[in-house]
């Protein structure tokens, strides 16, 4: 069966204003620029996996298509390695707009439930605040449980592996000071950083 | 004995603890001491980032604090990830002061304060650019003579903020290897995404990434792939049986640059941590014959490994 | 008012409406009502198009019923009518020098909206007119011959042209080619876009023309070493480099060549982007102009080491053309003026890295398939690998290095129009499947996007989109052993991986890597991307800031051919003008020392048009009054105060000043 679905895009689904916030937030001001080259998807070594490529993210953020940009599974395909903008030629800098519209996405709560890239986000933010530091194999089996926990059978080999070669630990690793660590973060809770006044409540840059 | 600050880095103390092991050993047998910042905590990585890029700043510059106040002149992080986030750190203080006077008030809560004034090196910098290659060279006891190294960089390394070296096309470890003795694989995927932290949270695109890195280097005649992450190493070393499964065996093994050099020092190679690979490495020194044929890259590949159909372009 | 021993000051205002432009916002009635008050002035005027013939007519007659000796004009700019109203007072029996004018258009009307504060503004103006106007001289403007040759520096189309023009019309020319042979850039292309004529054919008979040509001096091989004088009469000092033949005596037999120690050629012929090999005795290409061999000195075993057999001397045992005694040598002339056509050099494709040129060895640059297409280049026209195979699938790569803020930000104009020449070219000689890959396509040009028109019917493929790397591991197994081009194509809205044999790299035009030693050899000016700056965009676009030096061709600014040529002949025709005008009217607002300067020397660097020297018998500043432009740099830095100038004087400044504050003062 064929479904049929509208596909025109009428000005009501543009939330105005949403490109300009982008691009008042430090480091994104340069996406004013964007010539629609592509060079961006083309480096992109997961853009064969996007629904949108990275360019096209560019585009519908610059045209405030906002509920488009952070619903779109291109923003957690993003590995990070850099590669669009140490090649944009308009000196871009896309990953860190990728980051800005990953947090807008886990602000707002436009993931799938149990979608593992904003959950391991979310899990790594809470160990690394609460210890201080990362022991990486009880992250792993804290994303499983958040996820798909059938999925922790299939790693035994992994784990085994890991075990053996004495790389896999469950004890926490743990700084000594972590109420310091607390205080800090505690302190820039309330801080909305950005050049634009925020335009709703929700604009606030806090995790929760 | 030259002293610098040692930011390790989560992973160093958990699956990339070979390569901390393989560190400390090579850099003290040239004169180098790295003396771990007192209670240091996680840089954020790249995850934090996307949370939420204020406290992102706040939790690194805890460490920046950490290194202006033991005093030494840089700061040394192996990590890629924490090379990458202190770096990055130091770049958003630099250029958004109201991000710098929300981490001074963070900071001075708890009596730190950051002046900027720590720079933050790779030990691959430091060997290269401070020791030098000829220091390097002297010190070799047991040249890594025939063996064919792939020389893989990553992608947080060299992007975007190292500036000891080409973002496309660095060629820093090609050359220490080459003093080590090593032939040097030429390697046109050195800077391409190993997958990242994908190949635990979306493993078909994570995974492919690390297939095609695996696959160019055996087709190339690698016979161990060299790494400056622990997040590379980890991908392109402990998915081997998932990858097998879904591609075909693409099987060579990974270590850390530190882990080569260790071993053409004449370091005991449990020393280095070279028992913690999953796919096992090994190397003689002295049973090789001297120079052995590299195929060239635009040669016919050998048979194996198959770059088989039903690849991701496929599905 | 009255000077000592000279007649009563009597001095003529006149204020412009502009039409609206001026009387919109100023009140120009009440501004000749203020002027009327002022201390000097006889007469006072509000008129509606001064640069009128009445406005000019009623000037005139003024100065004779009214006894003026002075005029002012409140209007535009003198940019525009200063001439129209010095020659009007002229006319009226004053010395022009006698007349002033006072902005009051740009400088009051046009940037002010309150219609109160711009006839204050535009009132103050006009006091200090009035105020500095009293001590006006009579001076005279000069003339200076104008030495009736050109020089015109480089030997690639633009020059050519330039050239050539200039000789028709009969005015001595000397045209200075840095390498062997005429016919730069052009000279290595096959064909030219978009009407596919052969360039050979076309350039030739130009190149030929030039080397006999009565009026022309060529000398190839040689380069401007020196350039001294001014406008009208420029000494230039011409390096020649030995070319170890003596051009009046070789024929290009090229037995030479065939005699040559080195069986078989050897070394990279750069003509043919170094797709082939030559001997280090060579002639650069067939269609050489001058037909005179070369001795390269980098790998002539002779000049090298003085220790070969010179087989090739004794094949030229008749004539004696080789002689490897040549040294360098210099030449002066003198000239009234020069034409610059250095031309360009393309973008080098390694500083790209992400499309492998250097790496992988069928990544071409687009001069280089300009060779591999031409029927005498290395392949004699076909279009193979350097494996001999025959490409199936071809990427064409648009704007590399251009329009990229890591490199060049600009277009080179250029590439796009050459690309779809060589798609063309490939499509039609060897069948090959060719793509286009671009992030816009520029066509404007007569027949340009007909061209375009026409490949879309050939079948070849465009993507819009920039690629993002060229590599040569594969996804999947069709991959194998390709090239895979990887780019996102943009109308699709698909990444894509595209396997091809041949990637040819469309790459951008830059300036000469010695432009900016160029720049001061004729002391020139240069934009910021580094190409010679002319001195306006639309109006004189290949004059320079320097009088008598005019540009031609791309160094200037990418172009193509008919571009070129155009400009060429707009420079050679602005050349013309200056050379049978026969002299030059200079300006009298020139510096001149007074009797105290004590040869401090701190003036000379500081003269941006090294007019300033100092004579050996006084050891005093003497400033060469065809040279200097008035500037008056050297007035305002002189230590001892002892530089003044035309015009500018101490006297004219200071009450200027003080007219302009004279009405804050009174408030």
């Amino acid at each position: 069966m064929i479904e049929i679905k509208r596909t025109i895009k009428y000005e009501t689904d543009r939330v105005k204003g949403f490109g300009r916030e982008v691009m008042s937030v430090p480091g994104c001001e340069q996406l004013e620029q964007c010539i629609q080259c592509g060079t961006c998807s083309g480096v992109c070594p997961l853009s064969i996996y996007m629904d949108h490529s990275p360019r096209q993210v560019m585009a519908l953020t610059r045209s405030d298509f906002k509920r488009e940009v952070l619903s779109s599974v291109t923003i957690w395909l993003c590995a990070s390695c850099y590669a669009c903008a140490a090649e944009c030629p308009r000196h871009i800098r896309i990953t860190d707009i990728m980051y800005e519209l990953k947090q807008r996405a886990i602000q707002e709560g436009v993931y799938p439930r149990r979608f593992p890239i904003p959950v391991l986000a979310r899990e790594f933010t809470r160990m690394a605040q609460h210890w201080g530091r990362i022991t990486e194999s009880l992250l792993v089996l804290r994303l499983l449980w958040r996820t798909n926990w059938l999925e922790a059978f299939g790693m035994w080999r992994l784990g085994l592996g890991l075990w053996r070669t004495g790389r896999f630990s469950l004890r926490h690793e743990s700084i000594r000071q972590r109420a310091d660590l607390t205080r800090m973060m505690a302190s820039v809770d309330d801080v909305v950083i950005g050049a634009l006044p925020p335009p709703a409540a929700n604009h606030r840059r806090g995790a929760r | 004995m030259t002293t610098f600050a040692y930011y390790p880095g989560c992973s160093l103390k958990g699956t990339g603890r070979a390569y901390e092991e393989s560190l400390l050993p090579v850099l003290a047998a040239l004169g180098i001491k790295l003396e771990e910042l007192a209670d240091w905590n996680c840089c954020g990585a790249t995850a934090y980032m996307a949370v939420d890029e204020v406290k992102a700043c706040v939790m690194a510059s805890r460490n920046l604090a950490l290194a202006e106040q033991l005093g030494h002149r840089e700061l040394v992080t192996p990590c890629s990830a924490c090379y990458l986030v202190l770096n990055k750190t130091k770049q958003y203080l630099g250029e958004s002061r109201a991000v710098a006077q929300v981490v001074q008030r963070a900071l001075g809560l708890v009596g730190l304060s950051y002046q900027g004034n720590v720079p933050v090196r790779h030990p691959l910098d430091l060997l290269v650019n401070v020791v030098g290659l000829p220091a390097i060279k002297e010190r070799v006891r047991d040249p890594l003579t025939g063996l064919k190294v792939v020389p893989y960089y990553g992608c947080q390394l060299v992007r975007p903020y190292a500036t000891f070296d080409d973002q496309d096309r660095p060629t820093s470890m090609d050359r220490l290897l080459g003093v080590l003795g090593a032939t040097v694989v030429p390697y046109p995927l050195k800077t391409r995404c190993c997958g990242g932290s994908l190949t635990g949270t979306l493993p078909e695109p994570g995974l492919h990434c690390a297939y095609i890195l695996l696959k160019e280097a055996v087709k190339r005649g690698a016979e161990v792939i060299a790494t400056v992450c622990p997040l590379c190493q980890f991908n392109l070393d402990a998915y081997h049986h998932k990858i097998a499964a879904k591609w075909g065996p693409v099987r060579v093994p990974t270590v850390y640059f530190t882990q080569l050099m260790g071993l053409a020092f004449g370091l005991p190679a449990r020393q280095l941590g070279l028992h913690r690979g999953l796919v096992p490495f090994a190397f003689e020194a002295g049973a090789r014959r001297p120079e052995r044929e590299v195929v060239p890259p635009d040669r016919p590949p050998p048979a194996t490994p198959a770059c088989r159909a039903g690849g991701p372009l496929a599905s | 008012m009255k000077r000592n021993g000279e007649p009563e000051i009597r001095v003529g205002f006149y204020v412009c409406h502009c039409g609206h432009n001026i009387a919109n916002t100023v009140d120009c009635a009440a501004v000749a009502r203020y002027a009327a008050t002022l201390p000097g002035v006889a007469l006072a005027r509000d008129y509606k198009y001064m640069c009128s013939d009445p406005g000019q007519e009623l000037l005139r007659q003024d100065i004779q019923e009214h006894r003026l000796n002075r005029i002012i004009v409140a209007s535009c700019s003198p940019l525009l009518h200063e001439h129209t109203f010095r020659e009007a007072t002229r006319k009226g029996g004053l010395n022009p020098f006698f007349f002033h004018m006072v902005n009051i258009r740009e400088h009051a009307a046009w940037v002010h909206t309150d219609r109160r504060e711009a006839t204050a503004k535009a009132q103050a103006l006009v006091h200090a007119a009035v105020r500095r106007v009293a001590h006006h001289q009579a001076l005279q403007t000069k003339r200076a011959p104008i030495h009736p040759a050109v020089l015109v520096v480089g030997g690639g189309i633009a020059g050519i042209h330039a050239a050539l023009t200039l000789a028709d019309a009969g005015k001595q020319v000397f045209l200075v080619e840095r390498e062997p042979s005429l016919g730069g850039h052009m000279a290595r292309f096959d064909k030219t876009f978009p009407t596919l004529d052969c360039a050979a054919c076309i350039l030739t008979p130009k190149m030929s023309r030039v080397g006999s040509h009565p009026h022309i001096t060529l000398w190839t091989y040689a380069e401007v070493a020196k350039v001294e004088g001014y406008v009208g009469n420029y000494e230039v000092t011409v390096r020649h480099k030995p070319r170890y033949v003596d051009a009046s005596r070789c024929v290009g037999c090229q037995d030479c060549i065939k005699a040559c120690i080195y069986k078989e050629p050897k070394f990279p012929d750069t003509f043919n982007a170094g797709l082939s090999k030559r001997k280090p005795v060579y002639l650069p290409f067939p269609q050489a102009t001058p037909q005179v061999v070369v001795i390269d000195p980098e790998t002539c075993i002779q000049v090298k080491t003085g220790k070969c057999k010179q087989t090739c001397l004794e094949a030229c045992v008749d004539r004696r053309a080789i002689d490897f005694t040549q040294r360098e040598t210099l030449e002066r002339v003198t000239v009234g003026a020069i034409i610059v056509a250095t031309g360009f050099k393309t973008f080098d494709a390694s500083r790209a890295p992400a499309y492998g040129y250097g790496v992988y060895p069928n990544v071409y640059t687009a001069l280089e398939v300009e060779r591999l297409v031409n029927a005498s280049g290395p392949t004699g026209g076909a279009i193979v690998l350097r494996d001999g195979r025959q490409p199936e699938r071809v990427g064409i790569i648009h704007c590399v290095g251009s329009r990229d803020e890591k490199t060049n930000r600009w277009c080179s104009r250029v590439c796009c129009m050459y690309a779809l020449k060589l798609a063309h070219l490939i499509k039609e000689r060897t069948g090959a499947e060719v793509f286009n890959f671009y992030i816009d396509l520029r066509t404007p040009g007569k027949g340009y996007d007909e061209f375009y028109g026409q490949l879309l019917e050939e079948g070849v493929q465009f993507i819009r989109g920039r690629v993002g790397e060229v590599t040569d591991w594969a996804f999947m197994p069709e991959e194998e052993g390709h090239l895979v081009i990887r780019v996102e194509d943009t109308l699709a809205g698909y990444v894509r991986r595209i396997p091809v044999d041949m990637v040819v790299l469309a790459v951008g035009l830059e300036p000469q890597a010695d432009a900016q030693a160029v720049r001061r050899l004729f002391n020139m000016s240069c934009g910021g991307e580094g190409f010679f700056l002319e001195r306006h965009p639309k109006l004189a676009p290949v004059n320079t800031f320097t009088e008598g030096v005019f540009l031609a061709g791309c160094c200037q600014g990418p172009k193509d051919i008919p571009d070129t040529v155009a400009q060429a002949g707009a420079a050679a025709a602005e050349a013309l003008v200056l050379l049978d005008r026969g002299y030059l009217e200079q300006e009298p607002n020139t510096a001149f020392v007074l009797e105290d300067c004590s040869g401090c020397k701190s003036c000379l660097p500081l003269c941006p048009y090294r007019a300033i020297t100092i004579a050996p018998e006084t050891e005093r500043a003497v400033i060469n009054e065809a040279l200097c432009k008035g500037c008056g740099t050297c007035v305002a830095s002189c230590p001892s105060g002892s530089i003044g100038q035309n015009l500018f004087t101490d006297q004219e400044l200071f009450s200027e000043i003080e007219g302009l504050l004279a009405p804050a003062a009174a408030t």
